[in-house]
């Protein structure tokens, strides 16, 4: 036993080394970029400020007991009846605009966020049974996801909303199916490289199930590239969601994600009062910038070979 | 190169084909269309009326070939909102869509190119890190929340160009458009600027990403090595390559445009088919939508057609290829 | 202009890339001369500085890279004292060059007959179309490519490699230059295609008067080419002298070592001789000699510059300790 033991120890410790080592090099390469640590830092305030939107905001913009129409289109910084200032003004119906910010912050990176997970985990699934699989099966997916890439996602989410209607759970749908097929087509064509290397084979020779080579072998050599997909397509999703319901098609106005709250403050932008989409346009911005800097420095580190 | 365009065709009405079962099938099947044609008092012998005028009693192949061939005589329906033949409506709006979505293209090209290609020849400089900084902004800003900017700067607070509408227009070979009067024009900047951001940061980065590339390539090398002037090498062996890129993805963006001119047409409330299908959307207006999405399919078929005959004429490989093959 | 000064005179030629780790002096005094109708193989193993030498001549030495001393004499002419403008007039015109690769060395979007006519027009404006064109199509002829007025309307990837090494050739030949600087044109090529090419560059030149620049790393090239031979190593020309005179009695060790690990008729069955180490880093040159730590005569002597001696005559060594007593025999 005692021999065995010591044989192994120092093969599992540089194992354990081997298997510390990238993920320690990846770090380094991606904090070398000042930029993308500073993007990676605020991205992760905002996403802490999502979660726990309800014990930092300062008022609760839905409790109907503390937001008072008196106090509706405040200008930054007056103060309310009660005494609380309004850092940054109130809203057309009298929420304090720095709590629905933080709370449509939650709405729009929950969103952004839970379509890209589920189209990332659909379109990732049919990339790799097409690139594994082949022949007509291969044909006919990407011919639905080449369809469905010509069509802009805007339009695509547009026509799904005109028919399923407004909601967060529908929303989340329409993004899902808007976004699967450029994971797909991701994971597709890193997974024929992949198909064809030498392990792939081994695994098949040993005739391990097609499940297991597909999830165990095949997926985790693919996931740089939908790693960085994942993560400029969620500011995509962010994006979209806004603009859905900009137009009036994404979410309640019970629900108001940032892009609502813009929306409706275009209605008093035109009297001066601009603060209303002003800032919650910033939030949006800062949100998107900072995902798609942290996507750039991903895909400068991770370095995968994209389409397009 | 006839074999080619042939064959493209024939995939184009395959794809015209399948996305008019698809359109029939989202907008007709899913939802009741009875439900918006009968008032809610009406009984059960107007419904049974309404459904056998529809056709709705039909099997749903008979239905879907009543469709298509009323939608083959550009007859899609009725708007319920104005009355009148849905495609006739969209028609009617689509060259204020056209004329938007080209001026941002035109405005992509003419200031993306340039900016691309001295930011891809000068990478280290100062003026080319704000130039991909600004690549990087016009990526994320969202493109309505621009254009509500735009309105409040420009419109509001500075007074220089109006915020809404297309102004003045002249009719130009029968089509009205706005770009030729000084009125239409003003009315043309804001929302075409604000529709072109996004293409343009697009432009910036494909145009710098080929000119990285191509400029350590041999044959720029080999081409200064004959002395020609750097203004050739650029114009000529520089710009005929990257621009094989950038015009298959500006091509098939020529469509992102239309689509996205749909944000830009309701903040600007510029009356294009964008505008049309918003207030349709929001109206029910299920013959409108239709019509609209038999468009769209339409336009984009006939943009990737024309994109990848124009790759061809621009990438002498893909065409010998194509002939070959 | 007299007959005894040659067209080209490179002298103490140094190129030094800067780059974060350091400076590369990846020329670092090179000198040669050739002269008129001459061929001079260029030989070294890769990273000697060969080809930077060649695009040093032409000013074609990209950032990083930038030539920080010596002259190069054209005609007289101090090319690394003249401008960007009189470098374009030169450039393709009286000073021509090849590069390796000929599937990368013609622009694929661009049909033949442009990128030839071009090359005419950029340097006489007083030519017209009509007449670049006919030029072309004979600097084609010239090259032995059959029906030159078909292929002037083709495109690049329409030619297999060794068609293409012509085309850039005749593209070289098209302003009649006093130099032409071939950077390995045939190394990516066939052995019979690298044989047609030889043989036609070298006909070409002796009708012509064009001085020939080969740059390669492959002795048996040159064998059947050059006129002299310059021997290249970490950045400088260790040993220069008539071809002949070189194969048959290299001097310096590191040509002794590069000659002896050429297999041969008589080495079927030994071992092949190999030169110990590697190629020092650009960065970090020992002082003195570059080859002392692979070569078998090192001594105390050789941790000084040994410049260049003449050991023999009509040859140009850089050591101390050359093999004399095999020139000698």
């Amino acid at each position: 036993m005692n021999t065995i033991a010591e044989q192994v120890a120092p093969i599992a410790a540089a194992s354990e080394v081997k298997v510390e080592t990238p993920f320690r090099r990846f770090c380094t390469a991606f904090l070398d970029s000042k930029v993308a640590t500073t993007a990676l830092i605020v991205l992760g305030i905002l996403i802490f400020m999502a979660l726990f939107a309800p014990l930092i905001s300062p008022t609760n913009p839905y409790d109907l007991a503390v937001v008072s129409i008196l106090d509706s289109k405040m200008p930054p910084g007056t103060k309310s009846l009660d005494g609380v200032t309004f850092l940054l003004g109130t809203d057309g119906a009298g929420r304090d605009l720095v709590s629905a910010m933080i709370y449509g912050l939650r709405i729009s990176l929950g969103v952004g966020v839970m379509s890209g997970i589920f189209a990332m985990a659909i379109g990732a699934t049919v990339g790799l049974i097409a690139a594994y699989f082949g022949g007509r099966t291969e044909n006919i997916i990407m011919r639905i996801v080449d369809i469905q890439l010509s069509f802009p996602a805007i339009l695509v989410a547009l026509i799904l909303l005109a028919i399923l209607g407004k909601g967060v759970d529908k929303i989340t749908i329409a993004l899902i199916i808007v976004q699967w097929a450029y994971y797909a087509r991701t994971v597709r064509g890193s997974a024929l490289v992949e198909r064809n290397k030498e392990y792939i084979e081994a695994a098949t020779c040993l005739a391990i199930g097609h499940r297991r080579i597909l999830f165990r072998h095949l997926l985790p050599n693919c996931l740089p590239p939908l790693i960085v997909v994942g993560t400029i397509q969620t500011a995509h999703a962010i994006s979209l969601e806004a603009t859905l319901s900009f137009l009036g098609v994404g979410l309640p106005v019970s629900e108001p994600s940032l892009g609502l709250l813009i929306s409706n403050g275009f209605d008093y932008m035109l009297s001066g009062k601009y603060w209303i989409s002003f800032f919650p346009g910033i939030a949006l911005l800062i949100t998107i910038v900072s995902i798609n800097l942290v996507g750039d420095q991903l895909r400068d580190v991770l370095n995968p070979r994209l389409d397009r | 190169m006839t074999v080619f365009i042939i064959r493209r065709l024939m995939q184009s009405v395959l794809v015209v084909f399948v996305m008019s079962f698809l359109v029939f099938g989202g907008v007709n099947l899913v939802g009741d269309p009875v439900e918006m044609m009968v008032s809610d008092e009406a009984d059960q012998e107007e419904r049974e009326r309404v459904i056998r005028s529809m056709g709705l009693d039909k099997p749903w192949y008979v239905q879907y070939g009543l469709f298509v061939a009323n939608a083959a005589q550009g007859d899609l329906g009725k708007s319920f909102v104005y009355g009148e033949q849905a495609l006739g409506i969209i028609v009617q709006r689509m060259p204020a869509t056209f004329e938007l979505a080209l001026a941002a293209l035109l405005m992509a090209i003419v200031i993306g190119i340039p900016l691309g290609v001295y930011s891809g020849l000068n990478s280290e400089s100062r003026f080319s890190k704000v130039i991909m900084a600004g690549s990087i902004l016009g990526f994320s800003l969202p493109t309505f929340w621009v254009g509500l900017m735009f309105i409040m700067v420009f419109a509001v607070m500075l007074g220089w160009l109006p915020s809404t509408g297309r102004g003045e227009t002249v009719e130009l070979l029968g089509i009205n458009v706005s770009f030729l009067t000084t009125n239409g024009l003003s009315h043309l900047i804001l929302p075409a600027v604000n529709l072109a951001l996004f293409k343009i940061s697009l432009v910036i980065r494909l145009a710098r990403a080929g000119t990285r590339e191509i400029v350590h390539m041999d044959f720029i090398k080999f081409a200064r090595a004959k002395g020609l002037s750097t203004q050739r090498v650029i114009m000529v062996h520089l710009m005929k390559n990257i621009m094989i890129p950038v015009v298959t993805v500006l091509g098939l963006e020529f469509g992102g445009l239309i689509a996205f001119s749909v944000v830009t047409e309701t903040v600007f409330a510029w009356p294009g088919m964008g505008k049309l299908i918003i207030d349709s959307i929001q109206g029910l207006d299920r013959p409108v939508i239709v019509a609209y999405l038999m468009i769209i399919v339409l336009v984009f078929v006939v943009i990737n057609l024309v994109v990848d005959v124009l790759y061809s004429i621009l990438d002498p490989r893909v065409r010998i290829q194509d002939v070959k093959g | 202009m007299n007959d005894s000064q040659p067209t080209l005179s490179v002298q103490n030629l140094e190129t030094h890339f800067f780059t974060k780790e350091g400076v590369a002096k990846a020329v670092n005094g090179v000198s040669f001369d050739i002269a008129k109708g001459e061929i001079m193989g260029l030989v070294g193993e890769s990273g000697s500085g060969k080809s930077v030498t060649g695009f040093s001549i032409i000013g074609l030495v990209d950032p990083p890279g930038e030539v920080v001393g010596g002259k190069v004499l054209f005609n007289g002419e101090d090319l690394v004292q003249a401008g960007e403008e009189r470098m374009r007039q030169l450039r393709g015109n009286r000073v021509a060059m090849i590069f390796q690769d000929p599937m990368m060395t013609l622009n694929p979007v661009l049909r033949v007959d442009t990128q030839m006519i071009e090359t005419v027009l950029a340097h006489d404006k007083s030519v017209s179309k009509d007449e670049a064109r006919q030029r072309s199509r004979d600097a084609l002829g010239q090259v032995g490519i059959p029906s030159p007025d078909e292929r002037l309307k083709a495109y690049p990837h329409q030619f297999s490699g060794g068609m293409r090494q012509r085309v850039a050739i005749a593209i070289a030949l098209l302003n009649k230059p006093d130099v032409i600087i071939a950077d390995e044109p045939t190394t990516a090529l066939d052995v019979t295609i690298q044989g047609q090419i030889l043989y036609e560059a070298q006909k070409l030149c002796r009708e012509t008067g064009t001085a020939l620049i080969w740059i390669t790393h492959d002795l048996a090239v040159v064998a059947g080419l050059a006129d002299r031979i310059s021997v290249m190593y970490a950045g400088r020309v260790v040993e220069q002298g008539k071809l002949d005179d070189v194969l048959d009695h290299p001097v310096h060790p590191y040509t002794v070592g590069l000659l002896g690990s050429v297999p041969g008729h008589n080495t079927r069955g030994q071992r092949l001789f190999q030169i110990p180490g590697m190629t020092p880093s650009l960065l970090k040159l020992p002082p003195g000699c570059a080859f002392q730590e692979r070569c078998p005569r090192v001594d105390g002597a050789c941790e000084a510059d040994p410049g260049i001696t003449h050991p023999v005559d009509g040859r140009n060594v850089r050591c101390f300790h050359p093999h004399l007593e095999e020139a000698a025999q």
